[in-house]
This record gives C-alpha cells, structure tokens and sequence, in this order.
C-alpha cells in the first residue's frame, strides 16, 4: 500500500492525483469490505443466540453476545450419530494435514533439486509427466485410488487420505521447487561438490536453507489445498476418521430438530480458523515466494 | 617429472569436439594460465581438471598418479569460480570452513586454519557477516580464502577478476601474484584477459577452437608467437600485421611493402629462422606498436632501425604514452611514442621500424616464418 502510494504521489497535479487515490482506495475498500461480509456474518452469527438470529438482522453486532455455540460446536454437537462435537474431526484434519503437507513438501524439493541440480537422461520427459499431474481432476482418479488403498490396506483412514495428498500433491510442489531451484546458482553446487559435500549434505546444507521463501509458498498452497479438500476426505474417510471439511459438511446436513445457524457458523469458523491462521502469519511471504519462483534471478 | 600432466585430453559433446587432444605439463609451483577468446575450451580444461566434467579421452595425472576418474572431492583441488559461488546461508567463517568440515577436521583445527587463511587475505573483521553483506572484492577475497584454507595441491582459476571493475580488478591482479608468490601454490588459471596472462603467468597456454595454439613462458608467447592467432591475441594494442612480397634487393634478399604511391623496402627480420624463402613468396610482417617509434625513441642496441616516413591517420594520446596511426599495405599500422612526441593528424612524420623485433609469418598456414 505504501509503494503504491509513493509511486503515485509525484504523478500530475495535486488536485487530480488526490481524486485518483480517493477513487482507487475507495473502490479497493468497498471490494474489500464485500470480500469480508460473509466472514463478518460468520462470526456475528456465531456469538448470538438462537432467539437473536430468528428475530434480528443478519448483519447486526450481537445483543447479548455468547460463546455457547462455539462450546457446542467444539464439544457437543451430533454429527451423524454421536454428539462429541467436532474436536475429533479437528484433530484428524491436523493428523492428516501435517505430515501430507511435510511429506509432499520435502518430496518436491528433493524432486526439484534432482530435476535441476542432479539431470539425468529424460529429466524433461519426467518433470512433463509430473507437471501433468497438475491437470488431473480429482474425480477421475478417485476409483483408481479406491483400489489402490484397498490393496494397500490403507482404506478409510487418515494414513490413506496422507498417502492420496501427498501424491496428488508431489506435481505443484515438484513444480514450485524445480522452478525455483532453477535459478539456483549451479556453480554454488560444484563448489559444494569440490569442497566434499555429497548428494543430501548439499541439499540439507546449501540448498534447504536458501529455499525459505518457496517453502512457505508451497507449505501455505498444500495446508490450504488439505485442509480444505472434502471430495478426497468424503470418499475415503467416512465415520469416525473423516476429517473436519466432512465433519462439518455432516453437521450443517444433519435436519433434526432447530438449525442452530449459530453452532454451524462457529464450526465453520474452526474449519476456517487455521488456513486463516496460516495465511496471516505467512501471507506476506507467499507473495515474495511466488515473484522469486517464476522471475529468474 | 612435472607436477600436472595432460596427456592427449579430449572432450565431446555428442558430436561436437570441444577439446582436440590437449597436452600441457606444470611444474610444482608453476602459474599456468589458460588464455582464449571465449568458446575456445578453456573453462571446459579447467573444469575437467576440476573433475565437475569427465573427458572423453586423454588422461590428466597429478605427481605422476592419474586422477580424471576420482570425484572432485577425491582430488585435492580448490576452485575460485567466476561468481565467487559463496554459500548465501552462512556466514564467511562458515564458507571458508566448510570443505573442513565436510572432511571431519576437528573445530579447534577448523578455526585455526580460517583464522589463518583470513589474516592471509586481510578479511578478519569479515568473518562474521553473510557473503550478501560483502562487495565484490570482499567476496573474491572470501572465494580465495575457501581455496586457500584447504592447502590442495593444486589451485584452479575460473575468470576469478571478470566481475570486479577495473581498478579493483588490478589491484587483486598483484594479490593474487602475491599470493603465489608467498604460498608457491600450483596454480591453473583461466582468463580471457591476455594482461592478465602476462603479468600472472609463469607458463601460458593460448587456446583456439579446443586446440592449444602456445604453450611458453609469457616471453616466448609475446615475443616469439608460434603463429598468426597468437601475435594478434596477445598484446594489447595488438601487433601490427602487414602484407609483404619476398624480393631480391641490391646485395640482400628484403621484403616489399606495398603502399600509395609506391613500396617500403625492408631487410628480412633477423628472427627469421625458415631458409629458401624464394623470390615472390607472400608472407606477412608483424611488428608490435612498441617497435615502432620515432627517431628519438628507437632502440640504440638495435641493429636494424629502419626509417619509413608515413603520413599521420589518428593520433591517441594515451597519458604514458601516445599512439600514432597511420596506413601502411593497406593496413591500418600503431606506433608508440613518447608521450610527448610532436605528432599531429595529417603531417608526414619519419617511423623508425625496429626489424629486429619483426617477425614474419606464413599467410597461407598462419606460422611464424
């Protein structure tokens, strides 16, 4: 915001450029405050009573403002048959998103760094056929997958769903390391190489500790991209193991009794909670990471 | 038995040839610069010295064991790379100990040895920051100081100075002469800067299109090139080189330049050592700016001064001295005087030509006659 404005303070005259940065602030304001209702409705929603939500208005700031729903949500509401809330479902989404998110992560930068550092004959040909795992749509793979977890006997389970995310996500991850990596200087290697450092001594050494800013990029697309998958977690972790976006979906389906608007919107807000979290506290790296990835130098 | 050996070395690249059976020897101690215009292997030598690329034939031996299938780490060499190549995660102590401890020396040891290597190169105060926190001298100086920590048997040399600006580039020129001259390291050093091979160099090797062209000391290369490429590469400006005719004169076989209205007859230069040079064979004459001079300036020990007046083209003072222009055989020909020579664009002045230093050359295969 602040380069912007300082770019555009010397342009034209006073008058004019001033009306050109109320317009563009405003306009930018606006689309901001609509992006956020829905949000602002959310939490709104979540601190009212039951009684609140049917008599007032959607967008007014709660009355007698209550954390009971976002208690029930944690810890009370039915989903399916049990009513523990949706703690455990939490829990298997961390389970999952973890190590699919560490795995996949580690993969690509290996992948990367082979594909760049280390070429073989027919590197082009593999790095093609990952990168159109990039263009694979979810549902077509999901028989193959079925099967395949059936035979590994890792069906219905978090391991099961890790191992999926971890291979539909190795495409982006390789893709981000590898484009990345090719800017890497490769003279640094060679004198890595001269000095005695082997193959992983390289890549703990020099190369995992210059690769900050596209580790955040790819941690922070995989996390949002896990955490928020349900067509994956729906087919392959039913019941008991399935994860939050599940869970929750389960929830607001469930139609017995009184919609309690304001117990689904604090569970939605769970679900929301940790890519919001993820993004606030590395956004401003995801940026830097995605210009130094695709521009070379 | 000299130090490093190539022996018939070559290099393919599918089917491109890039080294045509190199064969070089260096002494222990020795500054072998590798000099050439760009594209003309030299890089390729150093790196297959280096072991980051293999040889397609040829064998390179170190004290008289072959080493071109150990790895690079196996072979008890250091590089300098162009680009420096400093780890940007650590800091400059880290870089410099690096291949130490990837070899398992003990940290006290370790620190002892950057310590050392950094008072050698006077970046002491250094240690302690990111090689991004450093200017390009710096970091060259860090670059040499990861070379030198190792104590290998051999140094290699990657265009260390291409990167620094000219003034900070000759001052590390006499470092690095320094250097070698303080640790009587074995150096291999490649350069596209023939002032750099000059003043470095205790053996030169001028490459063209993956095959040697010279080797010798810098001496032998500047004043006994072996052929036409190496006379115009080495020298700066470059030597003067001229179309001339073998003729029978009054009493003397001499050399005829032609030029406007009429030719230059010349005694046939003394470093001649080819006979049977027949009447009307075609040969060109290459004679260096510093041989020719005005009357003042020419050599008193020299036996052939010969005075050829010629009518100025550019003048270019250049501080130390100045270089006159003029043509000759159709060429344009350098001269340099004094700096105060009374020389001006236009005016017909006398060129004292110093045959003794000329040499000729074949003008079919290129070699010096």
């Amino acid at each position: 915001m602040t380069s912007l404005a300082s770019v555009a303070a010397p342009a034209g005259p006073v008058g004019g450029s001033r009306l050109g940065k109320i317009l563009v602030y405003g306009v930018l304001l606006l689309f901001a405050l609509f992006f956020l209702l829905p949000l602002f409705v959310m939490i709104v929603t979540s601190f009212k009573t039951l009684d609140e939500i049917r008599d007032g208005n959607m967008l007014a700031l709660p009355v007698a403002p209550t954390i009971e729903p976002w208690i029930k949500a944690w810890g009370e509401a039915c989903i399916g048959l049990t009513c523990a809330g949706i703690k455990g479902y939490f829990w298997n989404s961390i389970k999952m998103v973890v190590p699919a998110v560490a795995i996949s992560t580690m993969l690509g930068a290996l992948n990367g760094y082979v594909l760049t550092k280390w070429r073989f004959a027919g590197h082009k040909l593999v790095f093609g056929l990952m990168l159109f795992a990039c263009f694979i749509p979810f549902q077509s793979v999901l028989i193959p997958m079925a099967r395949i977890l059936g035979l590994l006997g890792l069906a219905n389970g978090t391991p099961g769903l890790v191992l999926v995310h971890v291979v539909y996500g190795l495409g982006f991850t390789t893709l981000f390391f590898r484009n990345y990596y090719e800017a890497f200087p490769s003279e640094l290697i060679k004198a890595a190489q001269i000095d005695g450092a082997g193959f992983f001594q390289i890549f703990w050494r020099i190369i995992l500790p210059s690769s900050g800013p596209i580790i955040v990029v790819t941690v922070i697309f995989q996390f949002t991209n896990i955490w928020n998958d349900f067509l994956f977690g729906s087919s392959f972790a039913s019941g008991e193991s399935a994860p939050m976006t599940v869970a929750l979906n389960n929830l607001v389906a469930t139609s017995t009794g009184v919609r309690e608007y304001n117990v689904d919107m604090a569970a939605a807000m769970f679900a929301a909670i940790p890519t919001l979290l993820v993004y606030v506290l590395a956004g401003r790296y995801f940026v830097r990471g995605l210009m130094a990835g695709a521009v070379k130098g | 038995m000299a130090f490093l050996e190539i022996i018939g070395l070559r290099k393919r690249f599918a089917s491109m040839e890039i080294l045509k059976g190199i064969d070089i020897t260096l002494e222990k101690g020795g500054f072998l610069v590798l000099v050439g215009p760009s594209g003309c292997g030299k890089s390729t030598l150093l790196n297959t010295i280096a072991g980051l690329e293999t040889i397609s034939e040829g064998e390179i031996r170190v004290e008289g064991r072959a080493i071109n299938n150990l790895h690079p780490s196996k072979r008890d060499i250091a590089m300098v790379f162009q680009s420096y190549a400093l780890y940007p995660n650590m800091t400059v102590a880290q870089n410099i100990a690096f291949a130490l401890e990837m070899r398992g020396v003990p940290k006290a040891e370790r620190e002892a040895a950057v310590a050392e290597a950094a008072r050698t190169l006077q970046i002491g105060h250094l240690l302690k920051r990111k090689p991004s926190q450093l200017s390009g001298g710096q970091r060259q100086r860090v670059a040499m100081g990861r070379a030198l920590v190792r104590n290998p048997r051999i140094f290699l040399f990657d265009e260390p100075l291409s990167n620094l600006d000219a003034k900070l580039r000759v001052d590390m020129r006499v470092e690095i002469k320094r250097l070698h001259q303080a640790t009587r390291a074995t150096i291999v050093y490649v350069t596209h800067d023939q002032i750099e091979a000059m003043t470095l160099a205790t053996k030169i090797a001028v490459l063209k299109e993956g095959e040697i062209q010279q080797v010798g000391t810098p001496y032998e290369i500047y004043n006994r090139p072996a052929n036409l490429f190496v006379a115009d590469f080495m020298g700066s400006p470059a030597m003067n080189l001229m179309d001339a005719v073998v003729a029978a004169g009054s009493g003397r076989t001499e050399i005829r330049l032609t030029r406007e209205g009429g030719e230059i007859r010349l005694p046939i230069p003394s470093s001649v050592t080819a006979d049977g040079l027949g009447e009307g064979r075609k040969v060109v004459l290459g004679i260096r700016p510093e041989a020719i001079t005005d009357r003042n300036g020419a050599d008193r020990t020299s036996k052939a001064i010969e005075i050829v007046e010629a009518q100025v083209d550019v003048v270019e003072p250049a501080g130390s001295d100045t270089f006159v222009v003029t043509r000759l055989a159709g060429k344009e020909v350098t001269a340099r005087m004094p700096a105060d020579a009374d020389v001006r664009a236009g005016a017909r002045v006398p060129f004292a030509f110093n045959l003794d230093k000329a040499l000729l050359f074949d003008p079919a295969t290129g070699l010096r006659l």
